[in-house]
């Protein structure tokens, strides 16, 4: 096919010079690592908080950061050519798994999100197209011209639209615009022209109102109604805002203390260790502690977006970008949600919100970044 | 697609790539930026909004009640006291299906359909915001360990310890002391909503009605820290209340067992009073109830019996029963007769057993039909002579006799603390006209001299005009407290305000007077001589009987309208009779002769207060414990 007319040339052939060291041979970064175990650790402490002193909830949070960990290791340890065989075969299987939730998903809360096949462990197929998506449209674009035609795009955005639609149904709103904006990023990275996102920009703000009409479930409008004016519903849909609002704000510069935070251990602040943790760090850290934890997330993402401007070819350097976009979206989103900037939307606060799931897939993400970072092919030598 | 041939430019793309990265970077910053400018703005800028929310959230003021002062007999002996009762309590803003949590509470504590129907009453109420409402009292230490275990899963549900008043001594205090109860609607209306901020009862009759203001003392405010449900954490900051003030009262709970007992199953009542004092040493009236039971809320069941009995055990008589009081007003209304110079102390009249008004051929007669023959003022009050006393009303006339009687007390309210004490009726031309609409005829007056006619007066407010004859004139209010947390308090608080007493009549005519009273009880022909055996002190007493009319028309069976259409017995009677120590005013209904029955009474009573109690009365509680529900 195509690829044979592909070359590949190394940009910066300083870098093979061998160093051999324990994180070379792991195929680790050292500083991502470093970062990631930083913020992971900040996150247990407000955990241990926010959990009303939950030792079990820190022991099984650290559990799956050990899973989770191992599993960015095996990651790490695959060439990214691996990645770029496997992924329209990935993406596929992901497809799949997103038309099987739709007919045959469990789940709780009138939402389907599970997949719960015998011999199988019960996983969630969306969670799995976070990285499966951006591999795609990485591939299919790393495969074409750069920057991409008009006809390369619109299939892109078929691959792209097809599972976010199939994850909105379900419907988890949160994973859905993770999904999304992990394959836009990919398009933005390969160079999507700037008329076309202007273009793109005005569009939505068309069809915006239709959305609102037709797309949104109720609760989905009361949460963005909420979010333009929570005193709207003290009690229901703006308890949550007001109350994490709140914690953040009586925080202060520097907070109110470890463990002193009255607004989680009194039980004002719903879903404490989970979606809102943030607002628990910022009650008893304060702005200082939120500065920090911005700072880690920034050098975080910093870090990531340095590995995929240095990635070999097209496919590692746009798979690795959209990962680093999709993790900071996360941030973004969750902070933006919880200090009531955007509507609540499911979306935690990356390796810091109590749970294993999305901690599987950011760790895997950040296993495939360090794979880009370094397995490089030696073709030509300086 | 990419066409056959075309060279793919990696550098060109890698280019292309990096500067989207440097895009990207920018854009990260940007909106690091504003997450930093929002939590800049929240944290720093608005802070002290958020923490006075966070506060408010927190923080909560809660009244502290204070505990009821506590109610003593003269000898300290406790009649009122405050117990620890634990209740079940919901608070009705955080449960959301109040049914589904009566259900899961009948399956942890007993709750028959008396207490659902009651809480449901009390949940419809009037109440304060975020306020418990009682679902059952007394709980079982049983109970209690269900609930504490299932707790977690009863949201909005608590135990409350609470004290509850108590009434050792049950019914034989009920018509002095009143109950407590909880505070309803109309309460909300009349108390102070601070002070009562936490207080969950009020008195709401007799003595803890009258006093509630001593009684109730001063809200205390403590700030609690609570979680997002309400329940309280810790508790940060306390004003302490002020407990309400301790009372004695004038009462001898030993002398209020003698008349309870003497009445036995009899209805009426006593009242005896300290004529130097004003002091009231019992105050009985028969049959009672069990304040206890009202305290928490009785049952429509309970409440029923109570209030249909033909026996109206709720209905104080001693203080709110109206009768005629016939003869005993003679000794008064002769004193009159002596000061006016209607009559002399020699005058006599030749009884044939009836007197005729000049120019009418209306005879009234004398109990005795038979006329008792030549009588004077001493024997008609001895004796009970009504045709000497027709003739002297008829001679003095209303205004004199209205006048006059006015000053023992008749026709108005004479205590100073007992709650809702009825006037009675003293008679008198101006009173008819603008009550009836008629004018006053000259048989209303001879009516009105022997105590019947529209002459009404209470059992206390005859024990007061007795206590003012045993004064030989001087007033004093009858009065129920004797002093606040020990310290005297009669004096200084309840002065006898513009009540004169009798300004007429001289030492003799007193003495004349008393004279004769002592011969109704110790004389040779005295319509109480019954009682005298056996008497070792003088008693001045006067018997007399007030007519029933009513009852007419009202389907009873024939004997119960033969026992309840006799005459009530009256007697009224002070000891010793030179130098008073009490003074007693018995009302036996249906009871006959005022000699045979209420005097008796009476005598048991002066008896145990002139010559000491019998061994068995050491004051103790007659109920049993508490006596509660």
């Amino acid at each position: 096919m195509s690829r044979d007319f592909v070359r590949q040339i190394p940009m910066d052939p300083g870098y093979f010079q061998r160093r051999s060291g324990l994180m070379t041979r792991l195929h680790l970064d050292p500083w991502l690592l470093l970062l990631l175990l930083l913020l992971v650790g900040f996150g247990m402490a407000v955990l241990y908080s926010a959990s009303d002193n939950g030792v079990v909830a820190v022991k099984l949070q650290a559990t799956r950061f050990a899973v989770a960990f191992l599993l960015m290791l095996g990651f790490a340890q695959i060439d990214p050519a691996v990645y770029r065989r496997w992924s329209p075969w990935l993406y596929t299987a992901g497809l799949m798994g997103l038309f099987a939730v739709l007919f045959i998903g469990v789940g709780s809360k009138g939402a389907q999100r599970w997949l719960d096949l015998p011999g199988l462990p019960r996983f969630q197929p969306s969670e799995f197209m976070k990285l499966a998506v951006p591999m795609m449209v990485a591939w299919y674009l790393a495969n074409r011209m750069l920057p991409p035609r008009l006809g390369t795009l619109g299939v892109a955005f078929v691959m792209l639209a097809v599972p976010v639609a199939l994850i909105a149904r379900q419907p988890d709103l949160g994973t859905a615009v993770l999904v999304g904006s992990s394959g836009l990023f990919v398009l933005f990275l390969a160079g999507l022209s700037w008329k076309l996102i202007g273009s793109f920009m005005g569009l939505g703000l068309l069809v915006a109102p239709g959305v609102w009409l037709f797309a949104l479930r109720d609760y989905q409008k009361q949460r963005i109604m909420t979010l333009l004016d929570p005193s709207s519903d003290p009690l229901g849909a703006g308890w949550n805002i007001t109350q994490s609002k709140t914690a953040i704000g009586s925080g202060g510069l520097s907070g109110k203390g470890w463990n002193q935070g009255t607004q989680s251990s009194l039980d004002f602040l719903p879903e404490s260790h989970t979606d809102f943790i943030v607002a628990v760090l910022a009650e008893e850290f304060g702005f200082i502690g939120m500065v920090i934890l911005l700072t880690l997330y920034a050098l975080i993402v910093l870090r990531c977006l340095f590995i995929a401007a240095n990635g070999q070819d097209s496919f590692a350097r746009l798979l690795a970008g959209g990962l680093t976009l999709t993790f900071f979206t996360y941030v973004f989103v969750n902070i933006g949600m919880v200090s009531g900037i955007l509507p609540v939307v499911g979306v935690p606060l990356p390796l810091v919100s109590y749970g294993g799931t999305s901690m599987l897939t950011l760790m895997a993400g950040f296993g495939i970044l360090m794979a880009v970072h370094t397995h490089r092919r030696m073709l030509t030598e300086a | 697609m990419m066409d056959w041939g075309t060279l793919k430019d990696t550098l060109q793309e890698k280019r292309l790539f990096q500067s989207r990265v440097m895009v990207a970077v920018m854009m990260v910053f940007a909106i690091f930026l504003i997450l930093g400018a929002r939590l800049y703005q929240l944290q720093i800028v608005e802070t002290q909004t958020y923490t006075t929310l966070s506060d408010r959230n927190r923080v909560q003021v809660q009244p502290v009640p204070p505990t009821r002062g506590l109610i003593y007999d003269r000898n300290g002996q406790l009649l009122a006291e405050n117990r620890p009762v634990f209740s079940l309590t919901v608070l009705p803003e955080r449960v959301s299906d109040m049914p589904a949590l009566l259900a899961q509470l009948q399956e942890i504590v007993r709750l028959n359909p008396q207490d659902i129907e009651r809480f449901e009453r009390r949940l419809r109420e009037r109440r304060r915001p975020f306020e418990t409402v009682p679902v059952r009292f007394h709980l079982d230490e049983g109970e209690m360990a269900r609930l504490a275990v299932n707790r977690h899963r009863l949201p909005g549900v608590e135990v409350d310890a609470q004290l509850v008043r108590s009434y050792p001594y049950g019914e034989l205090t009920s018509h002095v002391l009143g109950y407590v109860g909880r505070i309803n609607q109309q309460d909300v209306a009349r108390l102070d909503r601070v002070r009562y901020a936490g207080t969950h009862y009020t008195g709401k009759s007799g003595i803890e009605r009258e006093y509630e203001d001593l009684l109730h003392g001063n809200v205390g405010y403590q700030n609690v820290e609570t979680n997002a449900r309400g329940r309280v954490m810790r508790v940060l900051e306390e004003k302490g209340s002020q407990p309400g003030q301790h009372l004695q009262l004038n009462l001898d709970i030993r002398l209020q067992q003698v008349a309870h007992a003497a009445m036995g199953s009899r209805r009426g009542a006593v009242v005896a009073i300290e004529p130097s004092t004003g002091a009231i040493l019992a105050q009985v009236s028969t049959p009672s109830f069990d304040a206890n039971q009202f305290v928490t809320g009785i049952d429509h069941e309970s409440y029923g019996l109570l209030r249909d009995s033909l026996d109206v055990p709720l209905f104080n008589r001693a203080t709110r029963g109206q009768y005629p009081p016939g003869s005993v007003i003679k000794p008064m209304l002769g004193l009159v007769g002596l000061a006016t110079g209607t009559v002399e102390m020699n005058t006599t009249i030749f009884d044939r057993g009836w007197y005729q008004l000049p120019n009418s051929t209306q005879r009234f007669r004398n109990w005795d039909r038979g006329g008792m023959g030549r009588v004077n003022l001493h024997d008609s009050i001895v004796r009970s002579n009504d045709t000497f006393f027709y003739k002297m009303g008829h001679d003095m006339g209303i205004d004199q006799m209205s006048q006059h009687l006015a000053q023992f007390g008749f026709g108005r309210v004479t205590s100073l603390d007992v709650r809702d004490e009825r006037p009675g009726i003293l008679p008198s031309r101006e009173w008819k006209r603008s009550v009836r609409g008629e004018s006053w005829f000259p048989g209303d007056s001879v009516n009105m001299s022997i105590g019947q006619g529209y002459f009404l007066s209470t059992p206390l407010q005859l024990a007061a005009v007795t206590a003012t004859t045993a004064n030989r004139g001087t007033w004093r209010s009858p009065r129920h407290l004797k002093s606040v947390n020990d310290a005297p308090h009669g004096e200084t608080l309840m002065a006898d305000t513009d009540i004169l007493g009798v300004t007429f009549g001289t030492r003799e005519q007193w003495e004349y007077i008393v004279d004769s009273m002592e011969d109704v009880v110790h004389g040779r022909r005295g319509t109480a001589r019954s009682i005298a055996r056996g008497l070792d002190y003088r008693i001045a007493g006067k018997t007399g009987t007030s007519q029933v009319f009513s009852l007419a028309g009202e389907e009873y069976d024939e004997e119960e309208i033969k026992e309840r259409m006799r005459d009530h017995a009256l007697f009224v009677a002070f000891a010793p009779a030179d130098d008073p120590k009490i003074a007693v005013a018995v009302l036996v209904e249906n009871g006959g002769s005022g000699g045979a029955t209420a005097a008796p009474v009476a005598r048991q009573v002066m008896d145990a207060w002139i010559n000491g109690f019998p061994e068995v009365l050491t004051g103790e509680p007659v109920t049993g414990a508490g006596g509660a529900l």
